[in-house]
């Protein structure tokens, strides 16, 4: 909703722009400020600033938060008008203190959107995928169950070990320290779904749920996976994105391949572009595509 | 070891780089006794294949020896004799199982990019972008093949290399295009592109029946090579194909058409193709799609567009209105090699062809970006150039 609230400002953004560009003059007389010396650049730099806006509420994936920008804008152009009211009379005046309020207006509904655009970037981060494995669903839970199997094919992690039935201890390479948590299995209905989640006050906060369905036609088995990440597995999330520039969602999605590869062929497979397999994806800063001298 | 390695757009060198090793349990190292260029390698040289990278080996049609298999082999071993199909395939997935191996789901470590581009990812190729894998190619002394237990396919020595070599691609996928044209006796079968790949889809056609076969291409050399194989022939800069195709096929129109060309087609209209073109080297689309379109304009009604030439990304201007009210049916795919060696192994054999017919060139490794623009400007009657490292 809030989104949608986002573009909506965006596409606003996008007409006024292309307004000021095209008829400056125009829109210096609506306003009342045609009488001052430079004001069809200024209406013009405006407007290039409204594309700009556009630009990024238009095309962000989550735009709500982009509306800080038009705040910030909205601000600069009330300081301008106001300047503009006070030094004016007449009906001038009253054209620049229409368009005061218009903007007043406009600044609220931005504010609003802005904050909105916050207070969802701030809630735990939910990602979602899944995957058809060519196994039976028995193997693929087992394998799954068996946690210390799960940094075999997830990149971020370095190792899980199994303290008892259902706690775990979970080490992962941060950006700057390695990072360590435990975590507990809340629930497991065997070769149908296991859900764990952090052990509060360990560390960092995250929860997974992971389904195994039979395949359409008994066609393999689904995989179906959900994580969610609190507010400091949040920031871990997202550092290690960026250390792999990869959104969350496309590392879940990798991840899930890279299972599907160990399943199904024994092993995660590798090419000389991006050699470390799992320990390091290198999709984006791939090596070129020839045998890599010394040991790999 | 040497190899021939991309440096930029029409820019190859032949470098030494390092040996490749082993790096998962079920490859194998194989030291390349024969290797081909290819007419998609004009597309990655001329640079309009995303995602190849400067320092990429080219390459991905070759045989050789194994000379190293890691420990998940167990089919092949040292000494073998082997011709390596393009795509690389797992043999496991529910693709592979199908007989889809161009679309392993396995084999392509860097489906992440590919899903991007084009939805789902397809399989790794050697020597073919990073998008299709990262995989070095077969224009070297050495490569790794993944999966060596799957794709290979082992030839004993009575066949030399020049009648087995092109079972890696270029065959099988002249025989796919001509395979999905469901071709029925009596049948007549138009082909874009006498070159290689076409050369292979007409003698194909013929293989499964086909009455007739016409091959449009633009060079009296190509044109009198592919005649060899029985077909009639169109010179495309000297009659309007669409015309001449509907008066030899008593005004119906052939009863499918193939694509062996693809994305970096030519038109005879100086203004047609400076359209396409031009918007291809701004890159506002990535094909030039004359010959699709023109395959889709003259094939029959309800008949088949069978498209094996190269397609990369986006292309503009695509007649779907004659495809969806004439009721044609388009087939197209990377070649599923694997699922072909064995049977056009067989048909080589029995003497049925001799693959070697299309080699006009045949040089030293070291040789590769000379052969390169022999083939890329059709000089000296280039027609599939075969390199022995």
């Amino acid at each position: 909703m809030t989104d949608k609230f986002a573009r909506a400002l965006g596409w606003t953004s996008l007409a006024l722009g292309a307004a000021q560009l095209a008829a400056p003059r125009a829109v210096t007389r609506l306003c009342g400020v045609d009488d001052a010396p430079g004001a069809t650049t200024v209406a013009r730099l405006v407007g290039g600033r409204e594309l700009l806006h556009a630009a990024l509420l238009l095309g962000a994936k989550n735009p709500a938060r982009w509306a800080w920008t038009r705040v910030a804008g909205d601000t600069m152009d009330l300081g301008v008008l106001g300047k503009a009211a006070a030094n004016r009379t007449g009906s001038r005046r009253i054209r620049v203190l229409a368009a005061l309020g218009a903007v007043a207006g406009i600044t609220a509904l931005d504010v609003a959107c802005a904050r909105g655009g916050t207070a969802k970037a701030k809630g735990p981060l939910q990602v979602r995928a899944s995957i058809t494995i060519n196994k039976p669903r028995e193997e693929v839970y087992r394998f799954w169950r068996d946690l210390e199997n799960l940094p075999s094919f997830m990149v971020h992690l370095d190792s899980v070990r199994a303290i008892d039935q259902r706690r775990s201890r979970w080490k992962a390479k941060g950006p700057i320290a390695d990072l360590e948590w435990e975590a507990e299995i809340i629930d497991e209905r065997a070769g149908d779904l296991i859900a764990w989640r952090s052990v509060p006050g360990t560390g960092v906060s995250t929860a997974g749920l992971v389904g195994f369905t039979d395949g359409p036609g008994g066609r393999g088995t689904v995989v179906d996976v959900s994580l969610e990440y609190g507010a400091p597995g949040r920031k871990l999330a997202a550092a290690v994105a960026r250390m792999f520039g990869e959104h969350p969602e496309q590392q879940v999605r990798d991840d899930l391949r890279r299972f599907k590869q160990v399943m199904e062929t024994g092993e995660v497979v590798r090419s000389e572009g991006s050699p470390e397999g799992h320990r390091a994806l290198r999709q984006l800063h791939q090596r070129p595509a020839q045998p890599i001298g010394g040991r790999a | 070891m040497k190899a021939n390695v991309w440096m930029g757009r029409n820019h190859l060198e032949i470098q030494d780089v390092p040996d490749p090793q082993i790096l998962n349990a079920r490859d194998a190292i194989v030291r390349v006794t024969s290797t081909a260029i290819c007419g998609s390698d004009l597309h990655l040289v001329d640079g309009y294949i995303p995602t190849v990278k400067k320092g990429d080996v080219l390459g991905h049609e070759f045989m050789g020896e194994v000379v190293e298999v890691g420990s998940g082999v167990r089919d092949l071993h040292v000494g073998d004799r082997v011709v390596v199909p393009f795509p690389i395939a797992c043999g496991a997935c529910f693709a592979c199982e199908e007989g889809l191996y161009s679309v392993c789901e396995n084999s392509n470590p860097n489906a992440g990019i590919a899903e991007k581009l084009m939805g789902h990812a397809p399989a790794g190729i050697f020597g073919y972008s990073h998008m299709l894998g990262g995989f070095p190619g077969g224009q070297a002394e050495y490569v790794r093949v993944p999966f060596a237990d799957v794709g290979p396919i082992k030839v004993e020595d009575d066949l030399p290399d020049e009648k087995v070599l092109f079972l890696s691609d270029i065959f099988p996928t002249g025989f796919m295009g001509a395979e999905m044209c469901d071709i029925k006796p009596g049948q007549t079968i138009a082909i874009w592109g006498a070159g290689p790949v076409g050369q292979f889809a007409a003698a194909s056609a013929f293989l499964l029946g086909a009455d007739r076969v016409i091959v449009i291409d633009r060079f009296p050399y190509r044109l009198r090579r592919v005649q060899r194989t029985g077909a009639e022939v169109l010179n495309y800069e000297e009659v309007n194909v669409l015309d001449a195709l509907r008066d030899m096929t008593g005004g119906r129109g052939p009863d499918a058409c193939i694509d062996a060309v693809g994305m970096e087609a030519h038109h005879p209209t100086p203004a047609m193709y400076a359209y396409d073109r031009a918007k291809q080297a701004a890159r506002l689309e990535t094909e030039r799609p004359y010959v699709l379109r023109e395959a889709i304009m003259a094939c029959r009604n309800g008949g088949v567009v069978s498209v094996i030439g190269v397609y990369g990304g986006f292309v503009d201007k695509f007649p779907m209105g004659t495809v969806m009210n004439r009721s044609l049916t388009i087939r197209t795919g990377q070649c599923h090699v694997q699922r072909y060696t064995e049977p056009l192994l067989q048909r080589i054999r029995r003497g049925e062809i001799d693959p070697s017919f299309v080699i006009s060139h045949r040089m030293p490794l070291s040789k590769a970006p000379h052969g390169f623009e022999l083939f890329k400007n059709k000089q000296d009657e280039c027609n599939k150039v075969v390199l022995t490292p």
